[in-house]
């Protein structure tokens, strides 16, 4: 049994060189207003200001590591405490969609042995999406079928398409996203003029969203 | 340059809203998008009509809190507005569009029948009249029913709907049906005469992105336990926390009951 405490959303650095990426501020920005009415989900923007992209798993590894320093920090301050009574440091676990999933296969995209460290050492919640098969990717995978156990598949119940994607078209189309998008995000958009246009040849495209 | 002569327009949206979810709110700005964009219309105003309590749905909570909850929804919108007088009412009347007529002339009100006054003051479309309401003159905003796919498709529901209402509805005023890809939504208007007559009165518009937050699911979700946030808006999700309005007992309001149109029209088809 699980007690999730905290979700953290971290922003890809600019250097990822995704298309219609908006510069990083931009982005931390916005998810810190979706999130301003959260009390259990932050934004993290270590990531995005680093000198350069880094892999998932290193993210993974720095957030680790700062979990596994607040737990002795508080252990320090309660010296009296005995060992067995140290609470350890949460699990971290990456949250993806199916789609991210099914990513894991595409050549060149992940390092294997990163794979392996994000199912092995940490492990994967993966929220279900349309059109995607997660049980059919764990199967055809070697390493995700041996850590299978570490892979939590989430059913969403109620399907929802809804996908960045879509929002930048239907802003660069002048339609509205209402509804689809918290307002404070909708109006931050607005206020700096972001995903006016179809930038389609701005950056390499690694992979679809 | 010419400015195309636009016919303003209304949309009505009625149903139970038990509660009113994202999906509700974004069938206004899909059909709002889409009628503006035809050049042909401007959307002036989206209007939320939550049934009463005397339609008898199961699991239908009270008016009141479906109201409120429409209207914590659309705090927001610069446009979209809730009205209370169907979910006033004592009785369902399903040809509603002909009594809660929303036109919004600049005369003063006409006085409803006995028994079904008005809570708010707008001039009532006649029901007796024979031929459609005269050509829009410049200013007369044409209310449209906006919808999804499973409206549409009540009409064929036998005892759902009287025939001369959904004429009615379809002849005088129109119908804006919003549908995810591959509905059956077209064939059902070839299949049915009404609505093939009048299909250049029916705008259907294409819902891209499926977005399948229904009401049932959140009600189901709420049940278990589950979260509903960024399904609802948070000032409808606050407002449900706060007054416990979704359980396994409310949803078994109305069990066993006939659903009053259906009661309304096999009677009188009966006698």
């Amino acid at each position: 049994m699980y007690q999730v405490i905290e979700g953290i959303i971290s922003p890809v650095n600019d250097n990822y060189g995704k298309k219609d990426l908006v510069p990083s501020h931009h982005r931390v920005t916005m998810a810190r207003l979706a999130l301003k009415t959260s009390d259990w989900i932050r934004v993290d923007s270590w990531e995005s200001e680093q000198a350069q992209w880094m892999e998932t798993v290193k993210v993974l590894r720095h957030h680790q590591n700062q979990l596994l320093r607040s737990a002795t920090q508080m252990e320090g301050l309660d010296p009296g405490k005995a060992p067995s009574d140290r609470a350890a440091a949460p699990e971290l676990k990456l949250l993806c969609g199916a789609d991210v999933l099914k990513s894991f296969q595409t050549p060149n995209l992940w390092k294997d042995a990163h794979i392996q460290e994000i199912v092995e050492k940490f492990g994967l919640v993966c929220v279900s999406r349309a059109g995607h098969d997660p049980k059919r990717y764990i199967l055809s995978s070697p390493i995700l079928c041996k850590y299978q156990h570490n892979i939590q598949l989430a059913r969403e119940p109620v399907l929802n398409e809804i996908s960045a994607t879509y929002v930048r078209r239907a802003l660069g189309q002048g339609q509205s996203v209402k509804y689809l998008l918290p307002d404070a995000v909708i109006a931050y958009i607005k206020n700096h003029g972001l995903y006016m246009t179809d930038n389609s040849q701005k950056g390499r495209s690694t992979q679809g969203n | 340059m010419d400015k195309v002569e636009k016919t303003e327009v209304v949309l009505l949206a009625c149903g139970s809203f038990n509660p009113i979810t994202n999906m509700h709110l974004r069938l206004f700005e899909l059909a709002k998008d889409y009628m503006d964009g035809t050049g042909k219309y401007r959307v002036i105003k989206g209007i939320i009509s939550p049934v009463g309590d005397a339609y008898k749905k199961k699991g239908l909570i009270p008016a009141h809190h479906r109201v409120i909850m429409a209207e914590l929804a659309t705090k927001t919108s610069c446009w979209v507005e809730v009205d209370t007088w169907e979910s006033l009412q004592k009785e369902h009347h399903q040809e509603k569009l002909e009594a809660g007529h929303y036109n919004q002339q600049q005369n003063s009100p006409v006085q409803e029948k006995p028994g079904r006054k008005r809570k708010w003051t707008e001039q009532r479309q006649n029901s007796t009249q024979k031929k459609p309401p005269e050509p829009n003159p410049k200013g007369v905003p044409k209310v449209k029913l906006l919808c999804g796919a499973d409206m549409l498709e009540s009409f064929g529901v036998p005892s759902l709907w009287k025939s001369e209402d959904v004429t009615h509805i379809v002849a005088d005023y129109g119908l804006i049906c919003v549908t995810r890809a591959g509905s059956n939504a077209q064939k059902f208007i070839y299949e049915s005469d009404v609505l093939w007559q009048h299909q250049g009165n029916i705008h259907l518009v294409t819902e891209w992105i499926s977005n399948d937050i229904s009401s049932t699911k959140i009600r189901r979700a709420l049940r278990r336990g589950q979260s509903i946030r960024y399904l609802v808006p948070d000032l409808v999700q606050d407002y449900i926390q706060k007054h416990d309005l979704y359980s396994t007992e409310s949803e078994d309001r109305n069990l066993g009951v006939t659903l009053a149109p259906l009661q309304r029209n096999t009677g009188e088809a009966e006698s």
